[in-house]
């Protein structure tokens, strides 16, 4: 039947754009479609965040109606109909209305407008706002490497190579990576795949960090950070229609780009809670109950990992890996590790164990067989460099013809950013001992790691010095992710705004003390329960008095409500 | 070295074999990624990297040769050693008639040997080795581009986040450049939105998510040129949406006619629900410019149907027609008037990666959207607020829209650079049109703007029935053999969509000039040959 409304088209172009393949014209041609919405089970943890709040987006409300590239009402003076709108609210892709991003929400909205405030001279409680929501290393200051810097400048501007103050490790680093550069030059597409070199220096890498264990380059596939990477597979993961629609499994609390992708797919969330009693550790007793629920309403098809976690720090035993192994090998689950913030391990007996190095100290058995994607990025660590948005994913055990699947939905964004790609090889590729820049390397990295480990245990230590605040050890990566107590008065409080209790909490924290926080409700967490989402990334000395004016407020807070 | 270097898009091809592949646990994935069609390009892609590779060994071996000669003989002077590797590369089994593979198949200036522009890359690399601001390297005017964006950067930085639509600053850059272009019609920095990749990457791809309904029945559908540069067919049927062909008059210098435009709306009927009318002007890969009036009459038309416009606009700084001016879609459509001014939709598309700087790699564009409803905006913003795009890009992006003036430093090298690239691609659009015009075989619109040519190729029917034979497009089976036989690399208009028994090749003129000079040498070689052969 598609061929035949195909011609009504235009017979002569069937030929043209699509050789032998009238698909092209008629997506899902013959397929099932999808008949008005998803139906049943979503289990959107989010309330709706935007809509508690007039005035979201970047300062719409202050936009003039009356302005050019504004519209106007749909009807005029006289009451006839003037041109509506092509897009609108009803007719726009429903799917994006579900698309919700916690770490940019009001929140945050709000922390520009009251920065913008304070520039404008206008009276505030505090003297500077402080963005503790977003786990930005430099943007608090963190210093960058200087050796990537260094190689970084080169490649961006060769001339350079004539000069003698850089040194010469940064530079025949430099000329490696415009050797691999089409024309020489970072302005040039790459293979979307990736640069080939990058992609094996990033294979001996992960060789390197897990004992040994083979790493192909053919299995390496540089994104535009971590994100992108995390998406696409989604993208891969997700089809089927109502009870047969792909389920993915998420932590709870998790990190907020996975809740968006999946409701921007249509996909349904499953979520698996982490026990907060037992520092956020991950329990196979609740993945099953988690899966066997999902299972009534969809088709789970993956299982998401953040280790070490993000909100919530902990960094998973390796018995806890082999187990989530062996679940997803019997529930036949294709595994997403996370594993981004790998250098941000901080605790005493903690390590991070990469999902690749268990699963195949496993045995053939499990290291032939589960499907696993690895994701890596250049934001977090001791690099902290967001801006480039580099990251790597390595996918094991996938079929071949779901990889020609991936290969294409990744060739239409073309490539990822060429900077991030070099940044990617140096991070994997680091100066090594006997180099000229060996040495300021290690100790920029040691400095910088050291101090994040020196933050981690003191918020830790301040805020449980706290009544009504209960925060667990920050095993590893950049944030705490503490429990707070809500007075009953605040929530009725909060229910009467329309918003949630740790939203209410955090908005007037910020109002109050310019510190920018994550509510918890934007990450997810157990009913009844209430958390902030903060990093550990504001430099010491600025660290310890934010912590105080968190202890101050929440005090001020709770004796205001009780 | 396993897998060879391949160009972006190009590995579109690997696609699905067959409509039905039995697959282990992901066994079953999104239909629409599904139905993204095999390109035959591909087939050229491949062979490429073969040849490149063969090529590559071919090389290794004589050099081998060469020096293993070069000590049995005890020769002392280097020279020597070069005589004989080029004695070495023309004897023995050097199958090619070439030494390396021009590939021009692709908008991709730098790859094909144009240089950056020195003013961007310096203030790179000041921004991310600020420390380089310390010496007498770098002009005043590098430095004080680099401190001014250093400042706009979070914590001083371009390795921090930026806000999810770009650096403040820089939209507002961005917004006054618009309005510099557009002869001071008003333009919102609220309304643009500075995005990773370039046009079909994702900032095309965030508005068509929001027009695009996944849900609704009949499909979405969005009107596109043929020509038209294939990554957009791909993205509209991995969003699920129906791409619906409206064709350029080639005989017209590819010019718009908005009569082929009700052409397309009927076709659609019944079929899908067409909500937006996708542009690109100046072409790609036909390089025609459009004039003022048949924007207006394209907007009248959208305006009429009640369609989207979708403007890609990326190629705005180069066009090289006598009598072309760029006009943007905004620019006509405030001219119009009211009430269309006020309500006709519009989304227009530019990128650091096309124009004179060429900064593909960078990955950065932006999208001014114009008319939208507040209510939509707000979900526009939501969706854009889950990416971030690289802060580098979003550096080269503020030097494009803001170049070096006269009387600062860098101006008299900053001009020089962008007339040398002016003039080549002059020059480069004078000799296409001059020799490949000079075949009675070949026929090439009239070069007016963007960065391709998309000449016609009358093939004989004898080679149309031995493409047939090896089971390819005929022009696809043109560009093997040019690939094959003279090194040269070029896309066939199947991929990009042509009328049907008409053929056509595409290639990038962006090139420095001996390389063009090179490349018409080798077709005019080839094509000769080709013509004979199949005569």
């Amino acid at each position: 039947m598609s061929a035949t409304r195909v011609q009504l088209i235009s017979p002569r172009t069937l030929r043209l754009l699509s050789p032998g393949r009238s698909a092209l014209f008629l997506p899902g041609g013959g397929g099932p479609h999808r008949g008005g919405g998803v139906p049943g089970f979503r289990s959107l943890i989010f309330p709706s965040l935007s809509s508690s709040f007039s005035s979201p987006g970047r300062a719409l409300s202050s936009l003039s109606t009356t302005r050019r590239g504004l519209p106007k009402t749909k009807m005029s003076d006289n009451g006839t109909m003037t041109r509506g709108k092509v897009l609108t609210i009803d007719n726009m892709n429903p799917t994006v209305k579900k698309v919700e991003y916690a770490v940019r929400g009001p929140i945050v909205q709000r922390a520009v407008e009251l920065e913008k405030e304070l520039s404008e001279g206008r009276k505030k409680p505090f003297a500077e706002v402080i963005k503790a929501n977003i786990g930005d290393a430099q943007a608090m200051g963190q210093q960058p490497i200087t050796f990537f810097r260094q190689v970084l400048a080169l490649c961006s501007y060769p001339e350079l190579l004539s000069d003698s103050t850089f040194p010469e490790d940064a530079k025949s680093r430099a000329c490696r990576i415009l050797n691999s550069c089409g024309g020489n030059s970072m302005g040039a597409y790459s293979a979307s795949q990736g640069i080939g070199s990058v992609r094996q220096d990033v294979a001996r890498y992960i060789e390197r960090r897990d004992g040994g264990v083979p790493c192909e380059p053919d299995n390496i596939y540089l994104t535009t950070g971590a994100s992108d990477g995390i998406v696409t597979m989604l993208k891969l993961l997700v089809c089927g229609e109502g009870a047969t629609r792909t389920g993915v499994m998420i932590s709870i609390p998790q990190y907020p780009l996975y809740s968006a992708a999946l409701a921007e797919l249509s996909a349904v969330q499953i979520n698996y809670y982490l026990n907060e009693e037992k520092c956020w550790s991950l329990d196979i007793g609740e993945l099953q109950r988690a899966l066997d629920e999902a299972r009534l309403h969809c088709n789970p098809r993956a299982l998401c990992i953040i280790n070490p976690g993000n909100p919530t720090g902990q960094v998973q035993s390796r018995e806890c890996i082999e187990d989530v192994i062996r679940f997803a090998a019997k529930e036949r689950l294709f595994l997403m590790a996370d594993e981004v913030y790998q250098d941000n391990v901080y605790a005493e007996g903690c390590q991070f164990h990469s999902f690749k190095k268990v699963l195949f100290e496993m045995g053939p058995e499990y290291s032939e067989t589960v499907e696993l994607a690895s994701f890596h990025s250049t934001s977090k660590c001791y690099m902290g460099e967001c801006g480039f948005r580099g990251g790597y994913m390595e996918i094991i055990n996938m079929d071949d013809d779901v990889k020609d699947q991936l290969t294409k939905l990744l060739s239409v964004r073309l490539c990822s950013p060429v900077p991030g790609q070099a940044l990617m090889d140096l991070v994997v590729n680091p100066p090594q001992p006997g180099e000229p820049s060996y040495e300021r390397f290690i100790k920029e990295r040691t400095a910088t790691l050291s101090a994040l480990a020196e933050k981690a245990r003191l918020t830790e230590q301040v805020l449980n010095t706290v009544e009504g605040i209960r925060c667990n050890p920050v095993q590893g990566a950049m944030y705490s992710f503490p429990r707070i107590t809500i007075p009953e008065k605040a929530i009725q409080e909060a229910k009467k705004l329309g918003q949630q209790p740790d939203m209410f909490y955090c908005m007037k924290m910020l109002e109050e003390t310019g510190i920018c926080l994550v509510p918890g409700s934007g990450f997810g967490q157990r009913e009844g329960t209430y958390h902030f989402r903060m990093t550990i990334l504001p430099p010491t000395d600025k660290l310890k008095i934010l912590l105080n004016n968190v202890k101050e407020f929440h005090q001020r807070f709770t004796q205001q409500y009780s | 070295h396993k897998k060879t270097e391949s160009t972006p898009f190009r590995i579109c091809q690997k696609l699905c074999k067959s409509s039905e592949i039995t697959l282990s646990t992901l066994s079953v994935y999104t239909c629409s990624l599904k139905n993204i069609k095999q390109m035959e390009y591909f087939v050229l892609f491949r062979r490429t990297n073969q040849i490149k590779e063969e090529l590559r060994q071919v090389k290794r071996r004589h050099y081998t040769i060469a020096i293993r000669e070069w000590k049995k003989k005890k020769f002392k002077n280097i020279h020597c050693l070069s005589v004989l590797i080029f004695l070495c590369l023309n004897s023995q089994g050097v199958r090619k008639s070439y030494r390396e593979v021009i590939d021009v198949s692709w908008g991709d200036p730098h790859r094909a040997g144009v240089k950056p522009l020195s003013f961007v890359r310096q203030v790179l690399a000041a921004c991310l080795y600020p420390q380089l601001m310390d010496g007498d390297k770098l002009m005043v005017d590098v430095k004080q581009r680099a401190q001014r964006l250093l400042k706009t950067c979070a914590g001083g930085s371009v390795g921090s986040y930026s806000d999810a639509a770009g650096i403040p600053q820089i939209i507002q850059s961005v917004s006054e450049y618009i309005l510099r272009r557009d002869g001071g019609i008003p333009c919102h920095p609220e309304n643009i939105y500075i995005t990773p990749g370039s046009q079909w990457a994702l900032t095309v791809t965030n508005i068509l998510k929001v027009l695009v309904n996944s849900e609704a029945s009949p499909r979405t559908g969005v009107l596109i040129p043929v020509p038209c540069h294939s990554t957009t067919i791909v993205s509209l049927t991995a969003l699920g949406a129906v791409a619906v062909p409206y064709y350029l008059s080639e005989e017209r210098g590819w010019a718009l006619e908005v009569e082929t435009l009700q052409q397309a709306l009927d076709s659609a009927k019944g079929v899908c629900n067409p909500v937006a009318l996708y542009i690109i002007n100046p072409g790609n890969p036909a390089g025609y410019v459009q004039s003022r009036k048949c924007i207006q009459e394209v907007i009248h038309f959208a305006a009429e149907k009640k369609l989207f416009l979708l403007a890609d606009e990326v190629y705005q700084d180069c066009v090289y027609g006598k009598e072309s001016e760029f006009v943007s879609y905004k620019r006509a459509l405030a001219e119009i008037g009211a009430p269309l001014s006020d309500t006709v939709e519009l989304a227009s598309f530019h990128t650091a990666s096309k124009g004179l700087m060429g900064e593909c790699g960078l990955r950065t564009g932006y999208v001014e959207l114009v008319n939208l409803d507040p209510a939509v905006m707000k979900y526009i913003n939501n969706l854009f607020s889950t990416n971030s795009c690289p802060v580098l890009g979003q550096v080269a992006l503020d030097v494009m829209v803001n170049p070096p003036q006269p009387g600062d430093p860098s101006y008299p090298l900053y001009l020089k650079e962008t007339q040398h690239i002016r003039a080549s691609l002059a020059e480069n659009v004078r000799r296409v049109e001059e020799v490949i015009n000079s075949f009675p075989s070949f026929s090439c619109q009239s070069l007016e703007g963007g960065a391709f040519a998309f000449p016609r190729v009358f093939l004989p029917p004898k080679a149309i029935e031995k493409a047939k034979e090896a089971g390819l497009q005929p022009d696809t089976f043109y560009c093997m053999r040019l690939l094959e036989e003279a090194g040269v690399l070029f896309s066939p208009g199947t991929e990009y969509g042509q009328m049907e028994g008409t053929y056509h090749i595409s290639f990038c003129i962006m090139t420095p000039t001996d390389t063009m000079e090179e490349i018409l040498k080798r077709l005019s070689t080839f094509h000769k040959q080709f013509m004979r052969e199949f005569a």
